[in-house]
């Protein structure tokens, strides 16, 4: 038994820090990573364009992230490092990202439902006590406010489009649907970076997204999946327990970096 | 081809001129590049409605981040001059020098003018 | 194709009125007065452009989920996009010639269309996205600097514009080349095999020599085209050797050899058989890289009908709300 303590709760261990980090690049360097796979094969010119542009300022915002945890980790690993040599396991991106592309309708819901989650957490952690993760935020906020307007217009186009396109769309939001609460599960790591004013307070969070998001799926004359049809053990990205796309995805991404070790490029 | 701008073409009408393998509308796109500098024209995008025109010319034109303001136009609304009216449109405004400055006389020492 | 048509006669008068505000300097504007075959030859040539900067973007995007550092992965993305901006800028240019995007691209998944033959070789190595940059970015850029120079307004202007973003695709090509070049003993040999791979079909993308290319002096007198293919592949060759030489890559020809009275660097003989065979179809990508392009225009378009359903009913429902 510990005596009740008169001190203040510690703050957050490096270690928390490292972790939110993680999670905000990681998930940005795979969606990125996803998105990038359209590069040449979009519907038209014009949206292989706009798929780049996304894909760039997710990959941009993964190197400022996955940079400042090398730091914050202190081992000497830059964003390299981390994204190239760690394994399925020590990722820490959710689910919904590391799915495969599908078709360009599953494409979009997938982007469509990150983009509003993006756009609130970050929002919340552009205001965050620590100022380098509040600078890195307000950046990409801005970024993120755009790419929510290009996939909330694709859902209304996709939607209330053509029967194909809807029956295409609702598919694809009833397949992705259960990935989703992972994005404001709290596990300990989360419920102290919120506590400390560093992190978002996910489960606060989610009531606004579900505003946002349910007010496009409206009007694109979508509807929402029902939550019981949620399956509750898809939360273990956040844990390093990923679906089995993430290894293919990074065989991939670092076959080339690992098959030269110590080579500069 | 029917007009696809026309608002008042049916739903069919439009679905009709449009096929997969048809093409979206061309859009003519402005750019600013400073505060305060003219709208000058970058290119053309094809889109199927203005916030569409707008976003793919915010994607293709203002990528390098030199632009601070976009108009999108639809191609068919520009009506333009051609060379054959360069002649009578153009030739009689280059001796009407009295539309210049120059041409007024100012007595010596006046300013502000 | 286009000029499968019979031309019709135009005006004489007319046709030397036009030649004489080319040989004047002046630039043709889409509603110009222009003969019929000038118009053909800009929509082949502009088209041929526009195609090869589309199909550009499946040889060196087969590497961006491969690239070994992010800051590579960012750039080869950003290229590859400016590739389609290209492709995109040089349609609507040729657009303005009263032929539709949608046409033009038909003709390219049909086959009918041709486009830069270089993109029908393989990239095998990581290496092959570095030479690429430098040797067909290069290639292009030579090119393209003369084409900024066009009779045709939006041609021309396209070029300047390709031209002013296309500056740090060779720069980024040579800097992957350079890094190589002086990394392992693995990089520097990933790199002279691309290297080695790559020159010879670089050397064929300015096109069959003059003698035996019928469209060239129609195109100069026209000011469609400003130089020669021999005159351009020599500046290519010319700029190249030393950028070589400064990396210590070797170039895979015996007969190099700077001769100092033209102050040229002379070359060895260019296959032309291996260049008509890939023009003919038979290069080793051909089918892969119009099928890639055929599959992306296939599966959208259930897409751009949906666009363009969505956008019919907004208008009829602003419409019924305004009546």
């Amino acid at each position: 038994m510990t005596a009740p303590s008169v001190l203040p709760p510690p703050p957050p261990a490096p270690h928390d820090e490292l972790e939110l980090l993680l999670r905000l690049g990681d998930d940005r360097l795979v969606l990125g990573h996803r998105l990038s796979e359209w590069c040449g094969h979009a519907p038209i010119l014009e949206e292989d364009i706009a798929l780049a542009n996304v894909a760039l300022d997710l990959l941009g915002q993964a190197t400022m992230l996955l940079r400042r945890a090398g730091e914050v980790e202190g081992k000497g690993r830059d964003e390299d490092a981390l994204a190239y040599w760690r394994e399925a396991v020590e990722f820490r991106n959710c689910l919904l990202v590391e799915q495969p592309n599908g078709d360009f309708a599953f494409t979009m819901a997938r982007q469509f439902l990150f983009d509003v989650y993006a756009v609130v957490t970050l929002d919340a952690v552009s205001r965050s006590t620590n100022a380098e993760l509040a600078a890195i935020a307000a950046k990409a906020l801005k970024e993120a406010k755009y790419h929510v307007r290009h996939s909330g217009e694709w859902m209304l186009k996709l939607g209330d489009g053509t029967d194909e396109s809807h029956r295409r769309v609702q598919g694809a939001l009833d397949e992705l649907w259960r990935f989703t609460p992972e994005l404001f599960a709290a596990d300990d790591v989360a419920a102290r970076l919120a506590a400390e004013g560093i992190g978002p307070d996910l489960p606060a969070l989610r009531a606004h997204w579900h505003e946002l998001v349910h007010d496009v799926v409206e009007r694109a004359t979508l509807t929402l999946p029902h939550e019981s049809s949620h399956t509750p053990h898809l939360n273990g990205g956040r844990a390093g327990m990923h679906s089995e796309h993430l290894g293919h995805l990074l065989a991939e991404m670092q076959i080339v970096a690992r098959s030269h070790p110590g080579a500069k490029w | 081809m029917a007009d696809p701008l026309d608002p008042a073409q049916s739903v069919a009408e439009q679905a009709a001129t449009i096929p997969g393998d048809g093409q979206w509308p061309v859009w003519e796109v402005f750019t600013q590049s400073e505060e305060g500098a003219p709208h000058e024209h970058a290119g053309s995008v094809h889109a199927t409605d203005a916030e569409h025109a707008l976003q793919n010319a915010r994607d293709v034109y203002a990528r390098r981040g030199e632009v601070i303001s976009l108009w999108v136009v639809p191609s068919a609304a520009i009506t333009a001059s051609t060379r054959g009216d360069a002649g009578p449109f153009f030739d009689p405004g280059a001796d009407k020098a009295y539309r210049h400055p120059q041409f007024y006389k100012v007595p010596r020492g006046v300013r502000g003018l | 194709m286009t000029q499968t048509r019979t031309a019709p006669q135009d005006d004489p008068a007319k046709v030397a009125e036009f030649e004489a505000r080319i040989a004047a300097g002046q630039s043709i504007e889409p509603k110009d007065w222009m003969p019929e075959r000038y118009r053909r030859q800009l929509i082949r040539m502009m088209s041929q452009h526009a195609h090869s900067e589309i199909v550009g973007m499946l040889p060196e995007g087969n590497w961006i989920t491969r690239a070994p550092s992010l800051r590579r992965k960012i750039s080869l993305i950003a290229k590859v996009q400016d590739e389609a901006g290209h492709g995109l800028y040089i349609y609507c240019g040729t657009e303005t010639l009263g032929v539709d995007r949608a046409e033009l691209i038909q003709q390219l998944l049909d086959g009918t269309a041709k486009y830069s033959s270089i993109f029908n070789y393989p990239t095998l190595s990581w290496a092959d996205i570095g030479v690429i940059g430098w040797f067909v970015d290069g290639a292009a850029i030579v090119n393209q600097t003369v084409l900024a120079k066009a009779s045709y307004g939006p041609y021309a202007r396209a070029m300047i514009r390709i031209c002013k973003e296309e500056n740090f695709h060779k720069r980024q090509g040579y800097e992957i080349v350079a890094t190589l070049a002086n990394g392992t003993s693995a990089q520097k040999a990933m790199v002279q095999d691309a290297v080695n791979r790559w020159w010879w079909p670089s050397l064929m993308m300015f096109g069959p020599s003059d003698a035996n290319s019928p469209n060239t002096a129609e195109l100069i007198k026209w000011k469609v085209k400003r130089r020669t293919n021999d005159e351009l592949r020599q500046r290519f060759v010319n700029l190249t050797v030393p950028q070589a030489a400064a990396v210590n890559l070797t170039l895979p020809d015996p007969d190099l050899a700077y001769d100092t009275e033209s102050e040229n660097w002379s070359f060895g003989r260019i296959d032309w058989d291996e260049f008509n065979q890939v023009l003919r179809g038979n290069g080793p990508c051909n089918r892969e890289r119009l099928a890639a392009r055929r599959k992306a225009h296939d599966d959208g378009a259930w897409v751009r009908e949906a666009a363009s359903a969505y956008a019919a009913k907004q208008r009829a429902k602003q419409a019924s709300e305004a009546a």
